[in-house]
């Protein structure tokens, strides 16, 4: 069940792929979308995973994700509805 | 408003100009200055350093004039008002940050009291080889007011001006003295405080969501913010929007640069202060300022005293320059005789402005000393005749 | 080229900012993003450890002003949601004096990168360290000119290329904490942009000090750094701070040079105490002026509508 989300502003993405690579746990890889600007942003590829712990916010020099922990109750919720 | 009493010395006092400058800045409200040693001007800050600690505020001595000028600044968006001093070579590394006030729009003044140059030159000697420079010193299209004292009594009501100037028009102001001004000890009248006229700041009223720190809505001077009011602003020497933005288009430069040289432009008839005298009947004017103006005036004596129908125009303001003044008195002068210590520079203004309508004669010294009066006589007698 | 809007890259319904918008937004000038700072620079990165250590330590912003000078770092005031000050090349700290001891209310964060503070500016930084002007110096160290074209900065590493070293450097390079250090400096920490927590720690232990703190922050400048001496992107230099940073608190900073592809000591080296400028200016005057000193708080009046 994940713990945590993350959140993408795939427009300010400039695919540096520091989230990808610093993710404890290992959730994203880069999308092979492009953003207007031509870059390929990341994607959750286990969002399950997750744990909400922000380190891909923190070292993302473009300000284009974070990570947030799941309250419990949601969580449940979450993981059940994925799309 | 009128200036606080504890910066104001009432009295009539026995200073020269370097101390009467500093009460002036005083008078006007200068409670932050950063200065770095240069002679002949160091007396200003010197006595800065002793007097504001028992007014309020502070003086800090900078590791250099670079920074100095740039401490000054960030003293004024602190929301004190501030300045600094220097000469010649001082003034020289200056000219970057007289560019950062004259773009961010930051109210200051900068007081040069002019040295025999270049470079080291003549540090303890006279000279006004500085006014080009105080108008044109730092890159780029700009506006700064400059003011030229000529007497200790001038030091300090024209720093006065010179604050008031800065805080209208948000605009850096040269306080151009010499070394002989600033040396001289004349008897200097300090009125009270309440008779003392100062200019607050122009700080904005606006919330925090109304306010644009360089929109101006029509009055060409924008309204300020200090550090810490709660506005979340921007200060940059980059060419910015009104949001204070970096914004570097032609258009947005067309605007700003504009601006900034229209709003001293459009005032200039109230920023140039000048004093003339008997110059209904005359043929030919003397047009000088600072220590000069009053050499000139006994060679003026001197040639009215020979018949010659002569003159005086005294710059008080020479930055903007009376253009349109000098233009006046051309369509009905022969000859303008203009004695500066330098090799001519503002006489060229002088010859600009009057645009062939007469004839313009420097009377030049390289400094180091005033003019003998005789010179500039004879200079008269020669322009009588043209 | 693919729709990206066909193509959900979360795990949320879409990609508009909600309960889970990024803490570090709002210390941004959102409507300045995105900024001109290149891919896989690591000058953002600083900013979300300087914005965490904000709402770590609970400053209170309204008192905050950041002072910049100019370079790829010093648009960092043009993007924080502060009172920020662009200022001139090597100025920033002493603008950022003028600003403090006008108004000893504020506080007052220099950030800047190292050509700006330690070339042009390094007058100002020894001094100011010598005073211990209250200021906190965030010094975001790239060992290059970026924004002029990677030119040789006083903290290129020898051997280093660079554009105007096109052979290679040979002049020494600075080491920043030693530096300032001896100047006086009361709080002098190093990291790179791979220690984002500790970082932002260290800049948040920084507000507590009162006195002149200095961080120094190795970041990658994948454009002219990395790519002119053949060493990767920005990712490449983030996996090698990794690999080759040691934490060594307390370390003599005498002995924490950086070199070309050397081991780069972090740590917190210096955490001391000795009063600031203003304390030492005010028991100086109330010893020697008494009850004649009025204080330098500055109450300029205002034309207020």
């Amino acid at each position: 069940m994940a713990k945590g989300r993350v959140s993408i502003v795939v427009e300010r993405c400039k695919a540096c792929g520091f989230c990808v690579e610093f993710c404890p746990t290992h959730v994203l890889a880069l999308s092979s979308a492009f953003n207007s600007k031509g870059y390929h942003p990341p994607h959750v590829v286990h969002p399950e995973k997750c744990s909400g712990c922000d380190l891909c916010g923190m070292y993302c020099p473009d300000f284009a994700i974070n990570g947030t922990k799941i309250p419990q109750a949601t969580a449940q919720q979450a993981a059940g509805g994925e799309k | 408003m009128k200036a606080d009493p504890r910066g104001v010395l009432t009295g009539t006092h026995f200073l020269d100009g370097d101390h009467a400058c500093c009460e002036g800045a005083l008078a006007a409200g200068a409670r932050f200055a950063a200065g770095y040693p240069i002679t002949p001007s160091t007396e200003v800050v010197e006595r800065f350093a002793a007097r504001v600690p028992t007014v309020g505020g502070c003086f800090i001595q900078m590791e250099d004039e670079l920074a100095a000028s740039i401490a000054l600044q960030g003293g004024v968006w602190g929301g004190a008002k501030a300045f600094t001093v220097t000469s010649g070579p001082g003034f020289s590394l200056m000219m970057e940050h007289i560019g950062y006030a004259a773009m961010t729009e930051t109210p200051c003044v900068f007081v040069d009291v002019q040295r025999g140059g270049p470079s080291t030159g003549l540090p303890t000697l006279p000279a006004q080889a500085d006014m080009m420079q105080a108008r044109w010193g730092s890159h780029g299209d700009y506006e700064i007011i400059a003011l030229c004292p000529n007497s200790p009594q001038e030091c300090f009501d024209l720093t006065i001006q010179a604050f008031n100037f800065a805080e209208e028009f948000r605009v850096p102001v040269m306080f151009m003295m010499d070394e002989v001004v600033g040396h001289m000890t004349e008897k200097v009248v300090i009125p009270p405080a309440d008779e003392i006229d100062v200019t607050p700041r122009k700080h904005t009223h606006k919330s925090v969501e109304d306010y644009l720190p360089y929109s101006t809505n029509g009055d060409m001077v924008p309204e300020m913010a200090h550090a810490g009011d709660g506005y979340n602003f921007h200060v940059t020497g980059l060419t910015h929007d009104e949001h204070g933005y970096p914004n570097m288009t032609p258009q947005v430069q067309d605007k700003l640069v504009r601006r900034l040289q229209n709003k001293i432009r459009s005032a200039a008839d109230r920023i140039c202060l000048f004093e003339e005298d008997r110059l209904d009947d005359a043929d030919v004017v003397v047009v000088s300022y600072g220590i000069t103006s009053r050499v000139a005036q006994r060679a003026i004596d001197a040639a009215r005293d020979q018949g010659l129908k002569v003159g005086k125009l005294r710059l008080i303001t020479a930055w903007p320059f009376p253009e349109k003044k000098i233009a006046e008195l051309a369509a009905h002068v022969k000859a303008f005789v203009v004695p500066e210590l330098n090799l001519g520079q503002m006489v060229h203004e002088v010859k600009r402005a009057a645009d062939g309508n007469a004839k313009t004669f420097a009377v030049s010294h390289a400094g180091g000393a005033v003019h003998n009066p005789d010179e500039i006589l004879n200079t008269i007698v020669e322009a009588s005749r043209c | 080229m693919l729709n990206i809007l066909d193509n959900r890259l979360d795990n949320r319904p879409d990609n508009t900012p909600d309960d889970t918008v990024n803490p570090v937004e709002q210390f941004l000038r959102s409507d300045r993003m995105p900024h001109i700072w290149c891919p896989g620079c690591g000058i953002g990165t600083t900013v979300n450890s300087f914005a965490h250590a904000l709402i770590e330590s609970k400053i209170d912003l309204q008192s905050l002003a950041l002072v910049s000078g100019i370079g790829c770092t010093g648009r960092v005031a043009g993007y924080v949601k502060l009172d920020s000050f662009h200022t001139t090349h090597g100025r920033a700290i002493p603008f950022a004096t003028g600003l403090k001891l006008a108004n000893p209310k504020l506080n007052v964060v220099v950030y800047s990168g190292d050509g700006d503070l330690s070339a042009i500016g390094g007058n100002h930084l020894i001094h100011a360290a010598r005073r211990n002007i209250d200021l906190k110096v965030i010094c975001v160290n790239n060992l290059i000119y970026a924004m002029t074209g990677g030119q040789t900065a006083p903290t290129t590493p020898s051997h280093a290329t660079t554009s105007t070293n096109p052979y290679g450097t040979f002049e020494p390079a600075f080491n920043l904490p030693h530096l300032v250090e001896a100047a006086g400096a009361v709080y002098v920490a190093r990291w790179t942009t791979f220690h984002v927590r500790q970082l932002a720690r260290s800049i948040s232990e920084a507000f507590q000090k009162k006195g002149f703190s200095f961080i120094e922050v190795i970041s990658p400048c994948p454009t002219l750094y990395q790519r002119r001496n053949k060493m990767g992107d920005g990712l490449d230099a983030m996996k090698y701070y990794k690999e080759k940073s040691k934490v060594k608190h307390g370390a003599p900073t005498s002995e924490v040079g950086l070199t070309l592809n050397g081991e780069i000591v972090v740590g917190k080296f210096v955490d001391r105490d000795r009063p600031d400028y203003q304390t030492m200016m005010r028991a100086q005057y109330v010893e020697t002026l008494g009850e004649r000193y009025l204080g330098d708080e500055v109450e300029t009046e205002c034309v207020c509508g």
